[in-house]
């Protein structure tokens, strides 16, 4: 029953959202203030409906209702109850549904925050908002409706990928759509200052913290599946160019550039349909990540479930609401005013050359996703594309990124002074030179090594010395404490961010280097020593989980120190899917990892096949992506940037 | 003059994407199914290649599907591939459960990677040949990897899977070409 009502919701909420389309887009036209104020309640409403649409289908999934097929398909009586609850968003139709709550989400929080704001750009934001809204339900209750009940329910459901069943995955989904859909905002804002025909501060000023909160959730929702990939999959590695992964990697690519534009068309009110048209993009690389993970036309390892009859729809979608956008961009981007002039070299021109390289960036990551179908369609042959294309074409990319990360924040707005630049260029470099090649000196290492810890030394370097100018080094203790104080949390933020970028670096480049492999037989009681660390294989028990049995290794760890750990690696078995899975034990430290793998058993009496990684800093890896994030977060709580721009302070 | 370029330019991306929405369609559309095999090749003899020895590891070629005996299955992987670590289990299965020979080819890869793969994860595979730049593979019209082609007992390809073999896939499609090859008559 419950179901019924939650499938009955949802087409309630089709209907709300395409009033919430059509009504303010009416009351635009004539000038109606009534039709326009009450958009804000049809976004309310539709938030709730699709609410507790999506809590029906959580209660049945907690209820293990096996007479609704998607519950039957994708659970089991016996999953821990968190699983349970995962499951609602681990397929195709209730991963959607999600997508849809966070959009009306979404569109209820614009309507609250942004009370304020002209009634006319609000209402234009929020009919866009209805439409995807509508577009998306529409297509959750015509293609992929999660309320099916089948007629002759089995006792048990079928289990899901038990590779999906772990915490980073469980909340990885929530935090990437709320980062994909966060961009939708931006890009309705977009639309409506398109159609108003003017960008004005106030536009700006709303658009900037709302680019941030998408980046700062897309960010964290990419470390969470890349944490999950270096857990998970067994292999040590924590990126592999997957389709799948470049599908949420090229929104993040866009979006930061985005943030970048944003700055200079608040700060300089200028790059404004630069940034309009990063907004259509950002959002149009989300609905592109849906139509390659959805459709199928890719082959990856993450594509659990795809269907092509769903893929023409979300191609529609595509066409419709980028097609859409880029049109209307087409006829009205060349009458917008373009703001003020400045230098080459000065903040802004720093940002553009920024905003060149993402762009790049993300279009290099395109063309290697993508350029299967491009040759298959253009000669009918076949080719690949893996991981040595994107390192050989995206690192080259990022280098100077980096470099001109360091010392953009230095320059100054409008026209910058190059003799003031230079020096300071100088010191950084000398600085880092020193302290890279320290490293390389004493522990050897690769010419890429050497190049990863330049980077990232010049990037930490430069970031504090920019700070150390802003707040003057010459001065007593006392100022220089205030200053300090004084500075805009978005100033932290910044540098935050940027020494995450720094931290992420060192993270990939020693952990690549410096890591150590062995992968043999081990026999029972031998000891393995790996840098200064004692392993010892103890023994094999058989363990029970709730949904799965396992064989558990037992390693005892000795480290130099004289501290002592346990390690259980597993290999376990999901009778209902029979399914095996690697479970590896990691000893995550903050300076190395050691990672376990138990393999098959042998023939000879006691002996297992082990994979052992020794990663130095690899942690740092998503230690730098969370400052990245942290650094978003710091920005956003600063008065300038708050979400409600506009709003008196309550 | 200038006017008219700024209204062109404003153009460029919508031009750019309608360009890359003809692609998809026609992946979309024409080829439903990535998976399919170039019709070209559906029972064709498999093409001729050459590859190169792996290591130590018994080295694959044409002649060995001049086996009359049996079917077998002829997997493209890499170490960089995500995938085939997950197929690998299956193909494990293949061999062990129902003595299916499999050759394996090392498609564009590092031969140290390559042989880590092997050495912990035991190898499913009967014979191995190296494909290091890919060109070998691309007779066969190999599109990414995973990829997995049946080879009946006259040495016709029979049948192309692409991306990983999971549970699914190994027992309602290989298992059943398979049985079938081997009660078809020579």
């Amino acid at each position: 029953m419950i179901i019924e009502l939650g499938h009955f919701l949802l087409a309630l909420a089709l209907s709300l959202s395409i009033f919430q389309f059509l009504l303010p887009a009416v009351g635009v036209k004539f000038n109606s203030y009534s039709m326009m104020k009450s958009t804000s309640i049809i976004a309310y409403m539709s938030f709730i409906l699709v609410l507790f649409s999506f809590a029906s289908l959580v209660y049945a999934y907690i209820t293990s209702d096996f007479s609704v097929s998607l519950v039957a398909k994708n659970s089991h009586s016996l999953k821990p109850l968190l699983y349970k609850i995962s499951g609602v968003w681990g397929n195709h139709e209730g991963s959607l549904l999600l997508w849809v709550l966070i959009l009306t989400f979404y569109s209820a929080a614009v309507a609250i925050l942004g009370r304020r704001l002209p009634l006319k750009l609000l209402s234009l934001v929020l009919s866009c908002q209805g439409l995807i809204a509508a577009a998306f339900i529409s297509f959750i209750l015509f293609t992929s409706n999660p309320f099916v009940r089948i007629f002759f329910p089995n006792a048990e459901g079928e289990g899901f990928n038990p590779i999906l069943q772990d915490f980073g995955l469980a909340i990885h989904p929530p935090f990437l759509y709320l980062g994909y859909v966060g961009l939708s905002v931006t890009f309705s804002f977009s639309i409506a200052a398109l159609l108003v025909g003017k960008v004005d501060t106030i536009w700006v000023k709303w658009v900037r913290p709302w680019t941030l909160i998408a980046w700062v959730f897309l960010t964290i929702g990419i470390a969470l599946g890349s944490w999950w990939a270096y857990r998970e999959l067994g292999w040590g590695g924590w990126w592999f160019w997957d389709p799948v992964e470049n599908a949420s990697f090229m929104p993040w690519l866009a979006a930061t550039a985005l943030l970048h534009s944003s700055i200079v068309a608040e700060k300089r009110d200028t790059l404004k349909a630069w940034t309009i048209l990063l907004a259509i993009i950002a959002f149009s690389f989300c609905l592109l990540g849906t139509f390659i993970v959805r459709s199928g036309v890719l082959v990856s390892v993450h594509a659990f479930a795809s269907d092509p009859s769903r893929g023409l729809y979300i191609l529609l979608l595509l066409v419709f609401f980028t097609g859409g956008g880029l049109a209307l961009f087409a006829k009205r981007a060349p009458y917008l005013k373009s703001g003020s002039l400045f230098k080459p070299l000065s903040r802004e021109g720093a940002l553009v050359i920024n905003n060149i390289i993402f762009a790049s960036a993300a279009a290099t990551v395109l063309l290697g996703t993508l350029y299967p179908i491009f040759i298959d369609a253009i000669n009918n042959s076949k080719v690949s594309v893996g991981p040595p294309y994107f390192e050989a074409v995206f690192i080259p990319l990022m280098v100077p990124a980096i470099l001109l990360c360091a010392f953009s924040p230095m320059l100054s707005w409008k026209r910058a002074i190059m003799d003031n630049i230079i020096e300071r260029i100088i010191a950084v470099f000398i600085c880092t030179l020193f302290l890279a090649s320290l490293i390389i000196i004493i522990y050897g290492g690769s010419a890429s090594a050497f190049l990863g810890l330049f980077l990232a030394f010049w990037l930490i370097c430069g970031t504090l010395y920019e700070f150390l100018i802003k707040v003057g080094v010459k001065s007593s203790f006392k100022t220089f404490t205030q200053r300090a104080l004084n500075l805009p949390r978005s100033a932290y933020g910044m540098s935050i961010a940027h020494i995450g970028v720094a931290v992420f670096i060192i993270g990939a480049t020693v952990s690549s280097a410096w890591r150590i492999d062995i992968e043999k037989p081990i026999i029972l009681g031998e000891k393995i020593i790996v840098k200064d660390i004692e392993l010892t294989f103890k023994g094999i028990k058989k363990v029970e989980g709730p949904n799965w049995n396992a064989d558990r290794g037992e390693f005892e760890i000795i480290k130099s120190s004289g501290a002592k750990y346990l390690l259980y690696p597993e290999r376990r078995f999901y009778p209902a899917s029979e399914v095996n899975t690697s479970e590896p034990a990691i000893m995550s430290g903050i300076f190395s990892d050691l990672y376990v793998v138990l393999g098959e058993s042998l023939q000879e009496e006691d002996s297992y096949a082990f994979r052992i990684y020794y990663s130095p800093f690899i942690s740092w890896i998503w230690f730098g992506i969370m400052l990245m994030a942290m650094g978003g977060i710091l920005s956003l709580s600063d008065r300038k940037h708050r979400l409600g721009y506009g709003l008196k302070k309550v | 003059m200038k006017n008219k370029l700024k209204y062109f330019y404003s153009y460029v991306p919508l031009i750019i994407f309608s360009i890359l929405v003809l692609f998809f369609a026609r992946q979309l559309i024409l080829k439903e199914d990535p998976s399919e095999l170039p019709s070209a090749l559906l029972d064709e003899k498999f093409p001729s290649i050459t590859l190169s020895r792996l290591a130590d590891y018994e080295l694959f070629s044409n002649k060995n599907l001049m086996d009359t005996d049996n079917p077998s299955l002829v997997n493209i992987w890499s170490s960089w591939c995500v995938p085939c670590k997950v197929e690998h289990e299956f193909l494990m299965r293949m061999r062990e459960e129902h003595n299916i020979i499999i050759y394996g080819i090392n498609y564009k890869d590092n031969k140290e990677d390559a042989l880590k793969v092997l050495d912990l994860n035991d190898n499913p595979f009967y014979a191995i040949g190296v494909d290091q730049d890919g060109m070998q593979s691309i007779n066969l019209g190999v599109y990414g990897v995973p990829e997995t082609f049946i080879i009946d007992r006259s040495g016709n390809i029979r049948y192309r899977h692409v991306g990983p073999i999971l549970e699914y896939d190994m027992e309602k499609i290989i298992l059943p070409i398979i049985i079938k090859i081997k009660q078809e008559k020579l």
